[in-house]
């Protein structure tokens, strides 16, 4: 989270924004209504790619904002709009312990945490072995000044396909459970009102 | 959608939509220069799609981008990046081997560009295909959005 060398301005940043998801993280926890957590997931989604961004992974901040703060906000919408709009309240049991488990992960994260090595350490294993590596063979070998590009498309090409293959198979999964779209409810009510209002028309 | 209070979402989406596509395009083929690739730009234009739908409504979306062209161009991305993979076993390499595709002096680079294009290329039809299938697998069983139920 810190910069090694100690740049004021990067961990005020920082510091901001993670307040921020903090704060949105409980404001999405205590509120009922669902079009308004929706929307709190895709600000929370934009200020991690924000984060992202200050910690230098544009990749992963472009990902995150447009999946996490587009595509997703816009599913969980559609998905809304099928059920209720409003939650309902945790009864008992069910309002203390989902608390103690989340304080209890908390605990232990932060604990790990402090075996990591510093943001940007030069003698962290991300920089010592394979990254380095990559950096020095992808110009000599691929040719492309982006070394991400490099090492998704060829050095893990073959990790990629699975990605690849993991979203088709969830775009089929979703296909199958919940209909296929024309065919779904919406579908016949409209094809219903489009023989009623032009009769003799073929239907596609 | 009706009445007049949409006119100015309905304009400025208009001019908005082929932006985004396009942008969606530059972030693929710059891919290779800058951040992005094929996730991200098959993100961005099943996004344009799925602008369009919000706007105008899922009907005039689903005729002129309709499901099963979503789901084939998602089956139809995998399938290319697969290929890709046999192409360059049958040339003589190892399974997505892009070196093998290109027949060039040791040191050229054709071989790796074309095939990184095309793989990505591959991640974009897959990935814009599933998206603009899931967004209509949900909105497609509302009947009608109406502007209460926000």
């Amino acid at each position: 989270m810190s910069a090694v060398d100690g740049n004021l301005a990067v961990d005020l940043l920082s510091v901001t924004l993670l307040a921020l998801l903090f704060v949105i993280a409980i404001a999405m926890a205590t509120l009922r209504s669902m079009f308004a957590i929706v929307m709190l997931s895709g600000i929370y989604s934009l200020i991690t790619a924000t984060w992202f961004v200050v910690v230098d992974a544009l990749d992963v901040a472009f990902t995150e904002a447009s999946v996490g703060a587009g595509i997703t906000t816009v599913l969980f919408l559609g998905a809304m709009l099928l059920t209720s709009r409003r939650a309902k309240a945790e009864q008992g049991a069910a309002k203390i312990v989902p608390l103690l488990v989340v304080i209890a992960v908390g605990a232990v994260l932060v604990y790990a945490s402090i075996d990591l090595p510093g943001f940007g350490d030069p003698n962290s294993p991300a920089n010592t072995h394979v990254g380095t590596e990559y950096l020095v063979r992808t110009k000599p070998e691929i040719g492309i000044p982006n070394v991400v590009t490099a090492v998704l498309a060829s050095y893990r090409g073959f990790d990629t396909l699975g990605e690849v293959g993991v979203v088709f198979a969830a775009g089929l999964s979703v296909t199958l459970l919940l209909g296929f779209g024309e065919r779904a409810l919406s579908a016949s009510v409209r094809q219903g009102r489009k023989d009623k209002d032009t009769p003799g028309e073929e239907s596609d | 959608m009706t009445g007049d209070h949409h006119v100015i979402l309905r304009v400025v989406a208009k001019v908005l939509i082929p932006i985004i596509a396009l942008y969606g395009f530059y972030v693929h083929f710059h891919g290779e220069y800058s951040p992005g690739g094929g996730f991200q730009a098959g993100v961005i234009l099943a996004v344009a799609v799925i602008l369009y739908s919000l706007i105008f409504g899922i009907g005039p979306t689903m005729r002129s981008v309709t499901p099963g062209f979503a789901r084939g161009l998602a089956a139809f991305g995998f399938l290319l990046y697969t290929g890709v993979g046999f192409a360059a076993l049958m040339l003589g390499g190892n399974f997505l081997d892009y070196d093998a595709l290109v027949d060039e002096p040791p040191g050229g680079h054709i071989g790796q560009h074309a095939g990184i294009i095309i793989i990505e290329l591959g991640v974009l039809f897959a990935v814009a295909g599933s998206m603009v299938a899931i967004f209509y697998a949900f909105a497609g069983r509302v009947t009608e959005i109406r502007d209460e139920d926000w």
